[in-house]
C-alpha cells in the first residue's frame, strides 16, 4: 500500500515534469511549472518531509510562476 | 557527433554511474536505520524542540541558516540595484478580475495572513518556520491586488518600512548569534531558557530566530515582487515618484 502511494507520487512528478519540458509557450509553462511544484509537494509529504513540502508549495507553486509571468509581461510589451 | 555532444554524454554517464552507486547504498524507504536522526533526536530533545527540522535549521545548523538568510537579502539587494523602476507613469491598467476570483481573494486574505503567522510562530513545534511562513505572508499580501485593486496594494504596502524591516531582521539574526558568543562562548549558541517541551515559549533561541527569519523573508519577498510588479505594469515605484 505505502509503496503504491510512493510510486504514484513519483509517477505524478515524472509526468508533470515532462509536461513542463514539453510546454512550448513560456506563459503556459508557468502554469505547468506550478502544477509540477504541487506534485513535488505531494511527493515530499508522502516521504514525510512536511517542512520541505511547505517551502516547495509556497516558493515553487506561487512565487516562481508569478515572477515568470511578470517577467514575460514586461518582455512582451517591449 | 560533435565534440560537445561527446563531452556532454561522458559527463552524463559519469553522473549516472555516481547516482547508481549512491542509490544502491541508500537505506530503504521507511526503514529503521537512520544515522542522522540518531544524532539529531537527542540534541533536539535536550533543547526541548519537538520539530527536529527546526532544531537543525535554527540550532544545530543555525550558521547555515544565516547563510541562507543572507542569500535572500542579497537577492533583494540585487533586484533593487539592477531593476530600477521605470520612469514613465502609465495609468493603472484596468484589469478584468472575475467576481468569483475577487470573492475567493477576500476569503483567503485573512486565512493566508493567519496561516503565515501560525507557521512562523510555531516553527519550533510543528512543520514550518520562518522561511515558509514568511513566503506565505508575502504571497498572501498580494491577494490585496487580486481581490481589491492595485492602488489598494500600493496603499497597504509600506515599501520603505519593509526595506528597513528586511535589513533589521538580517542584523537581528547576527545579534542573536553574537549573544550566544558572549554568553556561552560560541556563535549562535542556544542561550535562552529552554522552557517546557511543546509550549509556545520554549526551545530557547529557535523560535526567536524563526520569527527573525520570518520578518526578513516576508519583507524581502514583498520588496522583491514590488519591483517586478512595477515593471510588469509599467509604472514608477512609489519611492521614486
Amino acid at each position: 500500500m505505502t509503496t503504491a502511494v510512493l510510486f504514484l507520487a513519483l509517477a505524478l512528478v515524472a509526468v508533470s515534469a515532462t509536461a513542463v519540458v514539453l510546454t512550448a509557450d513560456p506563459k503556459r509553462q508557468a502554469v505547468t511549472l506550478s502544477v509540477f511544484s504541487l506534485c513535488l509537494t505531494v511527493l515530499f509529504v508522502v516521504f514525510q518531509a512536511p517542512d520541505v513540502a511547505l517551502s516547495e508549495l509556497a516558493v515553487g507553486s506561487a512565487v516562481v510562476p508569478l515572477l515568470v509571468l511578470l517577467t514575460l509581461r514586461k518582455m512582451g510589451r517591449r | 557527433m560533435r565534440a560537445r555532444d561527446v563531452i556532454g554524454l561522458v559527463g552524463a554517464a559519469g553522473v549516472a554511474a555516481l547516482f547508481a552507486a549512491a542509490f544502491t547504498r541508500m537505506p530503504a524507504v521507511g526503514g529503521t536505520e537512520h544515522l542522522y536522526r540518531d544524532l539529531v533526536l537527542p540534541a533536539a530533545l535536550r533543547a526541548t524542540t519537538p520539530n527536529l527540522v527546526s532544531s537543525v535549521n535554527f540550532d544545530l545548523r543555525a550558521m547555515d541558516t544565516l547563510g541562507e538568510e543572507t542569500i535572500v537579502a542579497a537577492a533583494v539587494v540585487g533586484v533593487l540595484a539592477l531593476l530600477q523602476p521605470p520612469r514613465r507613469e502609465i495609468p493603472h491598467p484596468r484589469g478584468n478580475v472575475q467576481p468569483a476570483v475577487r470573492f475567493t481573494g477576500w476569503l483567503l486574505l485573512p486565512v493566508a495572513a493567519l496561516l503565515g503567522l501560525d507557521v512562523i510562530l510555531h516553527g519550533h513545534l510543528t512543520p514550518g518556520g520562518g522561511f515558509q511562513g514568511g513566503v506565505v505572508l508575502a504571497t498572501g499580501w498580494h491577494l490585496l491586488y487580486l481581490a481589491g485593486s492595485y492602488p489598494a496594494l500600493l496603499k497597504l504596502r509600506p515599501l520603505d518600512t519593509l526595506e528597513y524591516a528586511e535589513a533589521a531582521a538580517t542584523a537581528a539574526y547576527v545579534l542573536v548569534g553574537l549573544a550566544g558568543l558572549l554568553l556561552a562562548g560560541s556563535f549562535l549558541a542556544n542561550v535562552l531558557p529552554l522552557g517546557s517541551f511543546g509550549s509556545l515559549l520554549s526551545a530557547g533561541t529557535v523560535p526567536v530566530l524563526s520569527v527573525v527569519v520570518g520578518v526578513e523573508v516576508a519583507a524581502g519577498v514583498v520588496v522583491l515582487l514590488s519591483r517586478f510588479l512595477a515593471h510588469a505594469l509599467g509604472h514608477a515605484d512609489e519611492e521614486s515618484r
